[in-house]
């Protein structure tokens, strides 16, 4: 059923500067790369990636970048939230030499699939980046999962010096590897596509404005092939990503207006 | 064809229906000018169907030519534009205006439930006011006009018969059915525009009466919506009297190209009870 399931904060972890796990005691059983649509009554509704989950609980990574999620994030344990879900595709696990790429709070939803992966035997190198030291999330739970970690921030302050998708070039010119996942900025997205493009099968996970979160209202379908990122996506093959010509460009806002990015 | 307010956002969206089987596509409704709609929730479920209220967003008639003339050129069907107006004469602006990329079809969606906050009463609840929009837009363009009207008037049949009278091509019937759900957890309505329009199944009866009724009452087509889901459900559309029906929510229940679904059921039924035509079962249950 398409409804609200009110469910209770258990806890609120920091994660970083204006990023924070909220947890929740439910057994949402969503495939990583899904998302959930999460309700504040009498203000909105909005989608979440899953970032983390258990038999027990699961936990979304809010980034306080609007009035929604500026609220989102100051909800304490006892509170309630409306939970619809989970929606869309997830990654589809194939091959057993991984690479992760995750830029910001996206990082979340791919440490759920290395979590998945690593219990089916698989090999992660998970490339984590950001602008600096600072700002990178989620490299100590990548590292105590098992994956190898490589972290770019764009300042050198730690890591290598560069893009998340520099390292990725790199390894992929030292090692065979069997998928990419990629989960952040757009643009970050778009080039780990085209940098995979033709050598190693890939999948990256969009965003886009949503209204229902189950396929009928047509917000979140894109330019110019028209699927529904809410149904045939979030998650979509590298190869999909570079026909969808809007990615990098605009988006379109709650009236359905374009907006360049 | 696919009914308007579902899917039908961009150009983009109704090209990826009519790639799923639908015979015609029917844009979101176009207003004058760019409009947020409500905040979330827009739509919930309940067991009979959907309650949605996403309160007509839409870029503006200006903004949204091009996403027209996109669908137009690309998709694989025609593309019906549809358009509200928050006055009368808004209304017939916005149709001259839509008009100007040559729209097969222009739907005057004269019956939204979910902003009279902002409008007042649909105007599909007046004879006099549905009258006068159509009257004025004929005046000025010659493209073929649909009247879209509501089911929860007394005396749908007198408003078709007075949409006929002041010249629209056809009627298309009918909008979603107000209504409310309440969480009871919460004590609030699910909706954040607190009422929505009922569609889906528990639409689907409405529906064939409110085509049955005015199917008697006009000559001009009239085109069947509510709650059809599967090829029966637009059979029983087509005996009330509907001479092609429109497709929405089921998309949800049987997939995007739940458009080629229903045909292939129609057409086996036909097939199994030795019709030659669909035309044969237009209006036989009267």
């Amino acid at each position: 059923m398409e409804y609200p399931k009110m469910v209770t904060v258990d806890r609120v972890e920091d994660e970083a500067a204006g990023i924070k796990n909220i947890f929740f005691k439910h057994d949402l059983q969503a495939k990583p790369g899904q998302f959930v649509m999460a309700w504040l009554p009498d203000m909105d509704e909005k989608p979440f990636a899953v970032g983390f989950q258990t038999a027990e609980e699961f936990g979304l990574t809010v980034s306080a970048v609007g009035p929604f999620s500026n609220t989102f994030s100051q909800v304490k344990p006892g509170d309630r939230v409306g939970i619809r879900g989970p929606y869309g595709t997830g990654y589809k696990l194939e091959g057993k030499k991984l690479v992760m790429v995750g830029g910001g709070y996206g990082t979340a939803s791919l440490a759920l699939l290395a979590d998945h992966a690593l219990q089916q035997g698989c090999e992660i190198t998970f490339i984590v980046g950001a602008r600096s030291k600072d700002l990178l999330v989620y490299t100590e739970r990548i590292k105590q999962m098992g994956c190898t970690l490589i972290t770019t921030t764009n300042d050198g302050s730690e890591g290598m010096q560069g893009f998340t998708t520099d390292a990725l070039e790199k390894l992929l010119s030292e090692q065979t590897v069997d998928k990419v996942f990629s989960c952040g900025p757009e643009k970050m997205l778009l080039k780990v596509a085209e940098v995979c493009n033709g050598k190693v099968s890939c999948e990256v996970s969009l965003e886009r404005y949503m209204k229902c979160g189950f396929g009928i209202c047509g917000h979140c379908c894109v330019d110019p092939i028209g699927i529904r990122l809410c149904v045939e996506g979030p998650v979509v093959p590298g190869e999909t990503a570079l026909k969808i010509t809007e990615l990098g460009n605009y988006h379109r806002v709650q009236s359905s207006r374009k907006e360049t990015l | 064809m696919l009914a308007s307010g579902v899917m039908g956002v961009s150009g983009a969206s109704l090209k990826y229906v009519s790639e799923n089987g639908a015979g015609a596509v029917v844009s979101k409704s176009i207003g004058p000018e760019e409009r947020k709609g409500h905040p979330n929730p827009v739509l919930a479920e309940f067991k009979g169907g959907f309650l949605n209220a996403v309160g007509l967003p839409n870029a503006g008639v200006e903004n949204s030519l091009g996403e027209l003339e996109f669908a137009q050129k690309n998709a694989s069907c025609p593309v019906i534009v549809s358009v509200f107006g928050g006055s009368k004469d808004e209304f017939v602006d916005v149709a001259v205006k839509a008009n100007s990329i040559g729209p097969p079809m222009i739907e005057l969606d004269l019956s939204c439930p979910n902003t009279e906050v902002d409008f007042g009463k649909p105007f599909a609840t007046s004879c006099d006011d549905a009258a006068y929009i159509i009257r004025e837009i004929k005046q000025r363009i010659s493209t073929p006009i649909m009247a879209k009207l509501a089911p929860n008037v007394p005396n749908l049949a007198e408003i078709a018969k007075a949409c006929e009278d002041a010249g629209a091509d056809a009627i298309s019937a009918v909008n979603t059915m107000p209504g409310m759900l309440i969480d009871i957890e919460t004590k609030k309505p699910v909706l954040y525009n607190k009422s929505g329009g009922v569609s889906g199944p528990a639409l689907h009866p409405i529906a064939v009466k409110c085509v049955y009724d005015i199917s008697r009452t006009v000559k001009i087509p009239v085109v069947g919506i509510g709650g059809v889901t599967t090829g029966k459900d637009a059979l029983q559309m087509m005996m009330a009297g509907a001479t092609a029906v429109q497709i929405g929510t089921a998309i949800y229940y049987r997939g995007i190209d739940v458009f080629r679904q229903v045909c292939e059921e129609m057409e086996t039924y036909l097939k199994e009870n030795n019709y030659s035509s669909i035309n044969e079962i237009i209006g036989a249950a009267h």
